[in-house]
């Protein structure tokens, strides 16, 4: 299917990170967000609110985070495709309604422009130290989705991707950019309606009384409603059986959360996206994300032109972590090298994965700016010798 | 004529009610003279009454014993988390503004974790029924105070009797712009179902508070008998009083209860105001909201 | 379960026995008082309401207003006639 023209301003832009991601929602199909200010996020939030009254739709800046990551869910039962954006400290206050998500199977995209934390921070300045409170950060046992622009292109282009894969796995996607991307303006081109492929809600065929609300398809997924429709759902946080009633026992849990994270898990193969450079020969293979990613771009060639078989590879879905790609690039690579703006995240799945095969390297960044090329550039070299 | 020999006859009489109720989840987990199962009852008999459109109708609750509602009515119903009931119905309406949204939910639901999206929704007159089945205490965890528990009472968290006020719902919800606000008990079963016809009928924020009893905690802990018991209280000390001034409506332990409808006026809705406001703003090329969607 | 009395008042009861929590609002609150608990228990260990005084009865149905738990609910004899040759409802 693709885009609805109405929400489409194809041509050629020069904007921020955080304009290009709400351009990326709207043309996706996204006509509800809710969302409550925080730096760097907020102008995403208000770009919708601009845009949003004449391209059809509602937006509503919410109470708080706690009513913005929850008033989305309501909207996305009424049948929208919807978003909340915000940044660290919001992304903590939405757990609960992320875990909400997550076991009732709505379809949902959080924007976390991630800045310096813990706590309050530094609000202006960016960070990647979100990304594992993004896959585990509310209690229990589920799966997520998360990606990684590290351009304002990317911010358009995979905002329409988040969307898509929303509405494939029935659960919530999380665009993990960071207060730079947010913030830098480039070229951002937008195309024609329908030169984009947007996936349209998986609502059922069936009829009330033939369908059953958690009962899984092939892929794991079970068929969407909308209230309004005469099915007479039942849509609870409590572990629950098929038709959607709370089951409380053991057998229902395991069958329940087990799928869950199977849905995702089993799903992998299907989730892969990286960027790819140099991997051919590559003995050592650079492991980045995000903002970080165009720094480690710049040393990975330089190492190369020093006579490094260095590769890069590039996380654009972060989440589900690609396993089998790296656990191949361990059996032959000498090291792994992984920058990121933390202080050692995405580097545990990498050492996770690699199991030993492989030396792995952390170049940790507390944040507040980016790594200077020449960090990265000399663990490079180190790891080469 | 006995019952046996019309059970012969018709066999399959049942409770009309039971259309409204997902029969495979009765008998309900509510304790015996828990006044929840009667607060629904008088909502069914609004329903029916108005041959309310079921497809058109959706119920959000939050957690606890009251926010079990949800899972009993054979409607689209959502049992979302504790004190969001109200955003999640907000986003369900305003997603879908054909739905009639009713929030049901408990006193410690709505107004303790709840309170600021109380307080907010009403400020903005999102249309949504709330009803607040209000038994002064946290039933579902056991009978710890809550914002309502009136001074004096004792609970497992106010083990040597509650010294915090409580709050005056109905003023809440006055002050903060609610529409429509009634209070009622379950001893006054035929003018709650009217109160609920009316919550169902009116445009806006309408607030309706429920007394019941909780048999099990409040009244056990405090020593005041089981269900009827309390349905005797309220019987005995309850006064209505239509159209009173809500700062005066205050309930203290065991003492009088002001019952009655208190508020009904009108404002623009949120989306009210949203359709009109960019209707003024962008003439033509506006086009209202409020249609339904399909993706 | 009603009494033989002979007697017939203006209707009467139907009672799901097993889901009666035993509660009381029906008995308490009846403006006839023609309720009263049964001798003995159902499944769950219950006592339910029985028509102790069927022709004090009149339907009114206030029990079923009151039932918490939609175990009971009283009907008019001239109701139930009517209902007797239409379809009941599912």
């Amino acid at each position: 299917m693709h885009a609805d023209p109405k929400g489409v301003l194809t041509g050629l832009h020069f904007i921020d990170g955080d304009h290009a991601a709400c351009e990326g929602a709207i043309a996706a199909g996204c006509r509800f967000a809710a969302g409550y200010p925080i730096t760097p996020s907020t102008e995403v939030v208000e770009r919708f609110a601009a845009r949003i009254p004449l391209v059809g739709g509602v937006f509503i800046q919410m109470e708080d985070e706690i009513a913005s990551s929850i008033a989305i869910l309501g909207a996305a039962w009424a049948g929208h495709k919807v978003m909340t954006v915000t940044s660290g400290p919001g992304l903590s206050l939405m757990m609960e309604h992320i875990g909400y998500a997550a076991m009732t199977e709505t379809p949902c995209v959080f924007v976390d422009v991630q800045r310096g934390g813990p706590s309050t921070g530094l609000p202006t300045l960016p960070a990647q130290a979100d990304m594992m409170q993004v896959r585990w950060g509310s209690h229990g046992d589920y799966g997520i989705i998360a990606l990684s622009p590290n351009s304002p292109q990317e911010c358009f282009d995979l905002m329409v991707k988040a969307f898509n894969l929303a509405e494939l796995y029935r659960c919530p996607v999380f665009f993990m950019m960071d207060e730079v991307v947010g913030h830098m303006t480039e070229r951002v081109a937008i195309p024609k309606p329908e030169e984009i492929e947007v996936v349209p809600r998986r609502f059922t065929a069936r009829k009330p009384g033939e369908y059953k609300a958690y009962e899984p398809g092939e892929d794991l997924v079970p068929e969407m409603v909308k209230a309004g429709d005469g099915y007479r759902i039942h849509v609870t946080g409590l572990t629950h059986d098929e038709r959607g009633y709370p089951a409380m026992n053991p057998q229902a849990q395991d069958r329940l959360v087990r799928r869950l994270v199977e849905k995702i898990r089993a799903n992998a193969h299907k989730l892969v996206d990286v960027r790819q450079e140099h991997l051919e020969d590559a003995e050592v293979v650079v492991v980045s994300y995000g903002i970080t990613s165009r720094i480690a771009a710049a040393a990975v060639e330089e190492a190369r032109h020093a006579g490094v078989k260095v590769g890069h590879l590039r996380l654009v879905i972060v989440w589900p972590f690609p396993e089998a790609l790296v656990a191949q690039l361990a059996q032959r690579v000498k090291a792994f090298v992984v920058p990121e703006l933390n202080l050692g995240q995405m580097v545990r799945e990498v050492e996770r994965v690699v199991a030993g095969k492989a030396q792995v390297v952390s170049v940790p960044h507390a944040g507040g700016t980016v790594h200077q090329v020449e960090d990265i550039l000399a663990r490079i070299l180190e790891v080469a010798r | 004529m006995s019952t046996a020999a019309l059970e012969v006859t018709l066999p399959t009489l049942q409770n009309p009610l039971y259309r409204y109720l997902r029969q495979d989840r009765i008998p309900h987990i509510w304790c015996p003279g828990c006044g929840i199962g009667t607060a629904l009852n008088a909502f069914i008999r609004a329903l029916d009454e108005m041959q309310f459109d079921l497809d058109k109708l959706a119920v959000v609750s939050g957690i606890g014993c009251s926010g079990r509602v949800a899972g009993y009515l054979n409607v689209d119903s959502f049992h979302t988390t504790h004190g969001r009931a109200i955003p999640f119905a907000t986003g369900l309406k305003l997603g879908n503004p054909e739905l009639k949204v009713v929030v049901f939910s408990g006193d410690g639901d709505l107004f303790a974790i709840g309170g600021n999206h109380f307080i907010h929704a009403a400020r903005r007159n999102m249309d949504l029924f709330v009803v607040c089945i209000n038994n002064f205490t946290y039933g579902m965890t056991g009978g710890q105070v809550a914002p309502t528990t009136p001074l004096g009472a004792t609970q497992t968290t106010m083990p040597y009797g509650n010294f915090e006020p409580a709050f005056n719902l109905p003023q809440l919800a006055d002050s903060c712009g609610a529409v429509y606000v009634a209070r009622w008990t379950v001893y006054h079963v035929r003018q709650l179902a009217k109160a609920f016809k009316e919550g169902l009928s009116k445009k806006g924020f309408a607030f309706l508070e429920v007394l019941s009893p909780c048999p099990t905690l409040y009244s056990r802990r405090n020593r005041l008998g089981d269900g009827v018991d309390q349905l005797k209280y309220y019987k005995e000390k309850s006064v209505v009083k239509n159209g009173a001034d809500t700062r005066e409506v205050e309930l203290t332990f065991q003492g009088e209860i002001v019952v009655g409808k208190f508020v009904d006026r009108e404002r623009p809705t949120w989306l009210d105001a949203m359709n009109e406001h960019f209707a003024q703003r962008f003439g033509e090329r506006y086009t209202p909201y409020g249609v339904r969607h399909e993706d | 379960m009603a009494e033989e009395t002979g007697k017939k008042g203006k209707g009467t009861i139907i009672l799901n026995k097993e889901i009666c929590k035993g509660c009381s609002y029906c008995i308490d609150f009846c403006p006839t008082h023609c309720l009263e608990f049964s001798k003995d228990f159902n499944r769950k260990g219950y006592h339910y309401p029985v028509l102790a005084r069927p022709e004090d009865c009149t339907g009114c149905d206030l029990c079923g207003l009151y039932c918490p738990d939609y175990a009971i609910f009283g009907v008019k004899f001239k109701d139930l006639e009517k209902l007797g040759s239409a379809a009941p409802a599912a």
